[in-house]
């Protein structure tokens, strides 16, 4: 019988089996960001602890920097403190740190890939649920709380139960227009926000061996929206031909003998599932949010669900409460709904592919008097490699803020925050009620090219309408 | 290994068997981490401190005054017991939630199902958490929201949750009851007794050496 790739990672890391049932699991690289890691040093200082594996530690800084202006000092004296303290631990603990200067710094799960870090058939742990992004390349990736990222840090390991394993298996080819990130939107609308609970998702079929790296880290990144722990896409050439000659990745004769070892984590053909969930790519439509869970998503075409019609009263107080908050009256179209702002970015969508894709299309175009737009790289490597093909001129013109890298207002730790109720059209990961920085203001999750079609209406919009689009994406 | 040695003395951990108190029903599903504790209340080198923002954005309006919350309503002060939907805790891995959780003054938290890092986090701060019917919740909340002061004890090591004259049955993971039971909740004195073990596995991939 063959085994998943989850079950051949899992084994190749299994420690012992703990007192309590749980498994002792190594985690081979350890990422780490000044949010959820202050109290975990602080820990290990307690307990007399040092990092076990340094080597296998790498930091960054991405959660609290400020976009507009990364010239320290900050303005933010508490975002100041806690890069103090990362750079303090890092260098106490003899931790590779990417920080400010380094030219390198970005969203730890952008950072991870483009260094070469990520790797097939590895575990890899860090402070932060999107840690998921990793499995794009093979590696079973979790996101853990600061108590873990302690352990992790002391013993290089951690206490855990083992997942089922779900493939999601889709064929077909994609609409023009028709993004990775609608995949996922469309997967965690069919599944649900718990679909996933006690779950890995394997990514297979032609759908997914199609995609480009950057598309599979999309859909990995949510996978945890979808209630997963982790996701993973089996490696393949496209993985071994985007790490070959990253910094952190094998060189000369290891590299190849690294390939034939990352090849033997794919599942095999004959792997067992504890689920399988098939999916046609011809029906997945530009997928929108309407609420207030990352499920709550259906295509641009459809209109605000009622919750006169739910299933359950559960349901119905599920859309009363999303609508109330979203100010959306039940029936109505979702296409047409006015923004306030637009944000390009995060570690769902902020890759040099996904402001490739915008940028062929808004050039030429001019974002609405009243929209406020901002572009933010995942990673000071992304913004580079976007002048260096003129893409952040092509967003400054048509009316976005081009900003320097990091999490931004996926979150608003940093200073990039709705006020209000204000809406914004985003291509982050969360619609949760005050997720983008204000207790009234509001989300509506798209891909890149959707938030873009949005800025320059000035309304939630179909891009293939707005840019006539009419070629399948190549990105 | 003197190390760990001296780690585990400080990690003596109390055996949670089962924790009563009074109890406050929070509706909704899908309570998200956000919801629990706002990412800008995350700026902090401590956890200290952070129960005063529990549920921060719910319970407060813009202008710092109270806005109708469960947990603002002064029948429930002094709740020990969290109950709440379907998937509480989704979201956001930060383990500031299941910290302002606890520093606000609650010790075990009864759904109807909970995101599986939170759940992770909180078994690990040894808070623990139950899962309940929807029936048996809303039995639960109906009794709590008539008698707010009765004691509700969550008997972590029979899977039962007790009220009043009723009771139903919970479910808790097997390695989780075991964890809170035993007293190793907090991990780290059996992981890094397995020391040794760890260097063989890492010596057994390539890329734990570079």
């Amino acid at each position: 019988m063959g085994k998943t790739l989850f079950a051949k990672v899992w084994d190749a890391h299994t420690v012992r089996t703990l007192p309590n049932g749980q498994t002792q699991l190594l985690i081979g690289t350890h990422l780490i960001h000044e949010v959820t890691s202050p109290q975990a040093f602080g820990m290990l200082r307690d307990l007399g602890l040092k990092v076990k594996f340094p080597h296998r530690t790498f930091a960054t800084v991405d959660h609290i920097v400020p976009t507009d202006s990364q010239v320290e000092p900050f303005a933010d004296p508490l975002a100041a403190e806690m890069i103090k303290e990362l750079r303090n631990n890092a260098v106490d603990f003899g931790i590779t740190y990417f920080d400010l200067s380094s030219g390198k710094q970005g969203i730890v799960h952008v950072v991870g890939p483009e260094q070469g870090i990520t790797q097939p058939g590895t575990t890899i742990a860090c402070g932060d649920s999107h840690t998921a992004t990793h499995g794009a390349f093979g590696a079973i990736a979790f996101g853990i709380g600061t108590t873990q990222v302690r352990d992790v840090l002391a013993t290089q390991t951690m206490a855990m139960s083992r997942a089922k394993v779900r493939l999601i298996n889709a064929e077909g080819k994609l609409c023009p227009g028709v993004y990775a990130k609608d995949v996922i939107l469309h997967i965690i609308a069919l599944l649900g926000a718990k679909g996933g609970i006690g779950y890995a998702y394997e990514y297979g079929g032609n759908l997914f061996d199609d995609m480009s790296m950057e598309e599979r880290m999309t859909v990995c990144n949510m996978s945890i929206e979808g209630g997963a722990r982790c996701g993973y896409v089996n490696p393949d050439e496209k993985t071994f031909a985007y790490l070959k000659g990253r910094p952190y990745c094998p060189t000369g004769g290891s590299w190849d003998a690294a390939v034939d070892n990352w090849k033997s984590f794919a599942s095999d053909a004959d792997a067992v599932y504890d689920d399988v969930v098939n999916i046609r790519a011809e029906d997945i439509a530009p997928t929108v949010t309407w609420g207030i869970s990352p499920d709550q998503g259906f295509g641009i075409d459809s209109t605000v669900p009622d919750p006169a019609n739910a299933k359950s009263e559960n349901e119905r107080a599920s859309i009363a409460e999303a609508l109330e908050y979203m100010k959306l009256p039940a029936g109505a179209p979702i296409k047409g709904t006015k923004i306030d702002v637009a944000f390009i970015g995060s570690c769902t969508n902020g890759r040099l592919s996904d402001f490739r894709e915008v940028a062929k299309y808004l050039k030429g175009h001019k974002v609405a008097a009243h929209v406020k737009a901002i572009a933010v790289p995942g990673s000071q490597i992304v913004d580079v490699l976007c002048r260096n093909e003129g893409l952040d001129k092509i967003f400054s013109e048509a009316g976005f803020e081009w900003r320097g890298a990091g999490c931004s207002m996926c979150l608003a730790m940093n200073p990039d925050k709705l006020v209000g109720d204000q809406l914004c059209a985003s291509s982050s990961n969360r619609n949760f009620k005050g997720r983008q920085g204000s207790p009234t203001g509001r989300t509506i999750l798209m891909s890149p090219l959707m938030v873009a079609a949005a800025a320059v209406t000035g309304a939630v919009a179909d891009a293939r309408e707005v840019f006539e689009v009419r070629e399948l994406a190549a990105v | 290994m003197e190390q760990w040695v001296s780690a585990m003395k400080r990690m003596a951990l109390e055996k949670i068997t089962q924790v009563s108190g009074p109890a406050v029903y929070v509706p909704g599903s899908d309570i998200d981490t956000d919801r629990i504790i706002p990412a800008r209340f995350m700026k902090c080198i401590t956890f200290d401190g952070l129960g005063e923002y529990l549920f921060y954005d719910v319970r407060k309006n813009a202008d710092g005054s109270d806005r109708e919350h469960p947990l603002n309503d002064p029948r429930f002060k002094g709740a020990s017991i969290l109950l709440s939907g379907v998937n509480f805790g989704c979201g956001s891995s930060r383990e500031h939630a299941p910290q302002a959780i606890y520093r606000y003054g609650f010790r075990a938290v009864v759904a109807e199902s909970f995101a599986e890092i939170f759940f992770g986090n909180c078994t690990t701060l040894g808070i623990p958490c139950a899962v309940a019917t929807a029936e048996d919740m809303q039995r639960l909340r109906a009794a709590v929201e008539a008698d707010p002061a009765v004691t509700v004890t969550v008997d972590v090591d029979n899977n039962r949750v007790f009220f009043g004259s009723e009771n139903f049955t919970v479910s808790i993971p097997d390695t989780a009851r075991d964890a809170l039971i035993s007293g190793h909740w907090d991990a780290i004195a059996d992981l890094l007794e397995g020391e040794k073990a760890v260097a063989a596995t890492a010596g057994a991939l390539d890329y734990m050496k570079s």
